[in-house]
């Protein structure tokens, strides 16, 4: 499959009866739905820059935000620069210990992103492994799977992640806690949301499961997780992707909300949620600029990632076509 | 029908008994009660008194069984921080939440439904599409973030109205309630206007949805040849349609408002449970925390069960198996 598919992508100026994957993507129903809706053209623009400005972050950032030597204390609490008062390179203004705001926001974007796209990676190979697991054999293992699932649906998504980062954060060494505060959040956001997936492939896989070709798979001795990645999988797709492009917002806005309470990223590697927080602090001190930037920043990256969500549901949904 | 109920509540016990197990782990495992609870002069003697009088050299079983009885009658234990009995400070906090969670509800339905109304009628329109693109917006503001804005808005610029506490609040036996007094109503509203901000997305989406399809229905057609005037049909005979599915989830909903309602508190510094449970986080006081997850687990479970069986008392045909796949959604 890997292999036919490179094949025709190098081969496509030679023989043009099989078209390339470019060319394939080009003439799709989505592309042309894409092109056709300007939201959905906004979104992707933002999100790209977005992540773009925030990967470069080392490299275009005036100020490296974790270097607390590079701080500089009569540097603090300046405005914006459209204000009278405000000075270059503090574009955005800084806070408190002389932090340039945009600089935090381009590496609290960082954080956030990564998390948020790492999360919903552990949740989406976690639930589709279980959700084909499940689906496949049915039975016992069916039974356990689908239960443990349903006792996470019965409680709220928040309460689970909050209980999850705070008896990890309990447990561990002080000195551990602020290196694991990462790979903890990841966890906690993508224990709660395996299940969706899981129950969608579930619900696919038992369907396919009774299929002729997947009988005739079986009685050639195809190995059982070869049929399951191969057939099975490939038909149920298009609703994974739809809600993996919702939940990558949602674990965004999780992950700040986590740490906007005070369990998630320490101020020392402030995520959005933690500059917020942080920002919080000063919201009665007129130093506005600290808690707006970082909070308009979320919530463009959730809104672009939700537009995009919105677009692809609609766009993938046989019915509205 | 009893035997779609028994089975519904079945369900229900056995994933209350799955949280009290998960409740029961986190008592138990993390962090040694005994250590938690005795001060640092404490004798090697008393600890192994105290071991023994919570009964935690019995059998895991046996300790399972004891905590899931005490936890039907209400009994969570001593909160590790403040001493106190865990149900007497969840029953003093509750009120607070509970006027947030009902206020927030309220302006859910009032604001969403006809949001979602207008934006079904006037489709295509101006006016429908800003509204969609409103609701995809609303979707995407943290809760925490609408809090700030507004506290930043109507508190610290124009100190219209007040950012953090309740107010005023008016006993009724141990019942507090903020509704009856100006300063306690003042108090709730960016509070619950904040709480309210998703849900109210939600229930408008539902309500759009709704009313395309129920627009397309014969009846309506035959109300508009009859004569009844447009917004008559619209506002009256297509509304009533699809109201059902928004009480079914506002039902629904309701757990998840009381488990988001702290961040709101956190952010207005609502002396309700969820800021309890933050604090009881903060401090690692399990038992808090255990009694906190129980009660909006149970919460969410019987208002679950509650809609399902309602739903299959009203339409027979959900009583098969088929009304289990929609038990846990919400």
């Amino acid at each position: 499959m890997q292999n036919t598919a490179t094949a025709t992508a190098t081969d496509a100026t030679l023989l043009p009866v099989k078209p390339s994957r470019y060319a394939r993507l080009r003439d799709s129903d989505l592309w042309f739905s894409f092109r056709s809706h300007p939201s959905a053209i906004f979104a992707a623009v933002l999100l790209a820059f977005v992540a773009l400005t925030a990967f470069l972050a080392p490299f275009i950032a005036p100020q490296n935000p974790y270097d607390l030597s590079a701080l500089v204390l009569w540097n603090s609490e300046i405005p914006p620069i459209w204000n009278t008062d405000g000075q270059m390179p503090f574009v955005l203004g800084t806070d408190t210990q002389g932090r340039d705001i945009l600089s935090a926001i381009l590496y609290g974007s960082r954080i956030s992103l990564i998390i948020g796209f790492a999360s919903v990676l552990l949740a989406l190979s976690v639930g589709l492994t279980l959700g084909l697991i499940a689906g496949y054999f049915g039975g016992w293992i069916d039974n356990v799977i689908m239960r443990v699932g349903d006792v996470l649906l019965s409680m709220p998504f928040i309460l689970i992640a909050i209980l999850i980062t705070a008896i990890a954060s309990a447990s561990l060494p002080t000195s551990l806690k602020d290196v694991l505060a990462a790979p903890i959040l990841i966890f906690a956001i993508a224990v709660p949301s395996w299940v969706q997936y899981a129950r969608t492939v579930r619900a696919s896989a038992m369907v396919e499961a009774k299929k002729e070709y997947v009988q005739a798979a079986k009685l050639i001795r195809v190995k059982s997780w070869r049929i399951m990645l191969n057939h099975i999988l490939p038909n149920c797709m298009t609703p994974i992707m739809v809600a993996a492009t919702l939940n990558f917002g949602l674990a965004i806005l999780s992950e700040a909300t986590l740490s906007f309470l005070g369990v998630g990223m320490p101020p020392d590697q402030p995520s959005l949620g933690t500059l917020i927080r942080i920002g919080n602090q000063y919201l009665f001190s007129g130093l506005w600029w600290i808690i707006v930037f970082p909070s308009i920043q979320l919530c463009l990256i959730v809104l672009s990632v939700n537009m995009i969500g919105d677009w692809l549901r609609d766009a993938l949904n046989p019915k509205l076509r | 029908m009893i035997a779609f109920l028994i089975k519904r509540i079945a369900n229900a016990a056995f994933v209350m008994l799955a949280v009290a197990l998960l409740a029961f782990i986190i008592f138990r495992f993390f962090g040694d009660p005994v250590e938690m609870m005795v001060n640092e002069q404490a004798t090697q003697a008393d600890r192994a008194e105290l071991r023994e009088r919570l009964g935690l050299n019995d059998g895991l079983i046996t300790q399972y069984t004891r905590f899931v009885t005490n936890a039907v009658q209400g009994e969570f234990g001593i909160s590790y921080r403040n001493q106190q009995d865990v149900m007497v400070l969840i029953k003093d906090r509750f009120p607070a939440t509970f006027d947030l969670v009902l206020v927030a509800t309220v302006i859910s339905l009032v604001v969403g439904i006809p949001l979602g109304v207008i934006t079904a009628i006037y489709r295509e329109s101006p006016i429908a599409n800003a509204l969609q693109l409103g609701s995809i917006v609303g979707v995407s503001l943290p809760s925490f973030v609408v809090g700030i804005l507004l506290i930043l808005a109507f508190s610290v610029s124009l100190g219209w109205l007040p950012a953090f506490g309740r107010g005023e609040t008016v006993d009724i036996g141990w019942w507090s309630t903020g509704l009856l007094t100006p300063s306690g109503r003042r108090a709730l509203v960016l509070p619950s206007i904040s709480l309210a901000t998703f849900q109210i997305t939600l229930v408008m989406r539902l309500v759009r949805a709704e009313m395309l399809e129920t627009l397309r229905a014969d009846y309506i057609k035959f109300a508009r040849a009859r004569g009844v005037p447009t917004s008559r049909v619209q506002w009256r005979h297509a509304l009533r349609n699809c109201l059902m599915p928004v009480i079914t989830l506002t039902g629904m909903q309701i757990g998840n408002l009381i488990a988001f309602a702290l961040v709101t508190e956190t952010v207005f510094q609502w002396p309700g449970m969820g800021m309890l449970f933050i604090q009881a986080v903060t401090f690692v006081d399990i038992p808090v925390m255990a009694a906190y997850l129980m009660i909006v687990a149970f919460i969410f479970v019987a208002l679950n069960t509650v809609v399902d069986v309602t739903y299959a008392w009203v339409d027979p045909r959900l009583r098969d198996d088929t009304a289990r796949a929609g038990g846990a959604n919400g």
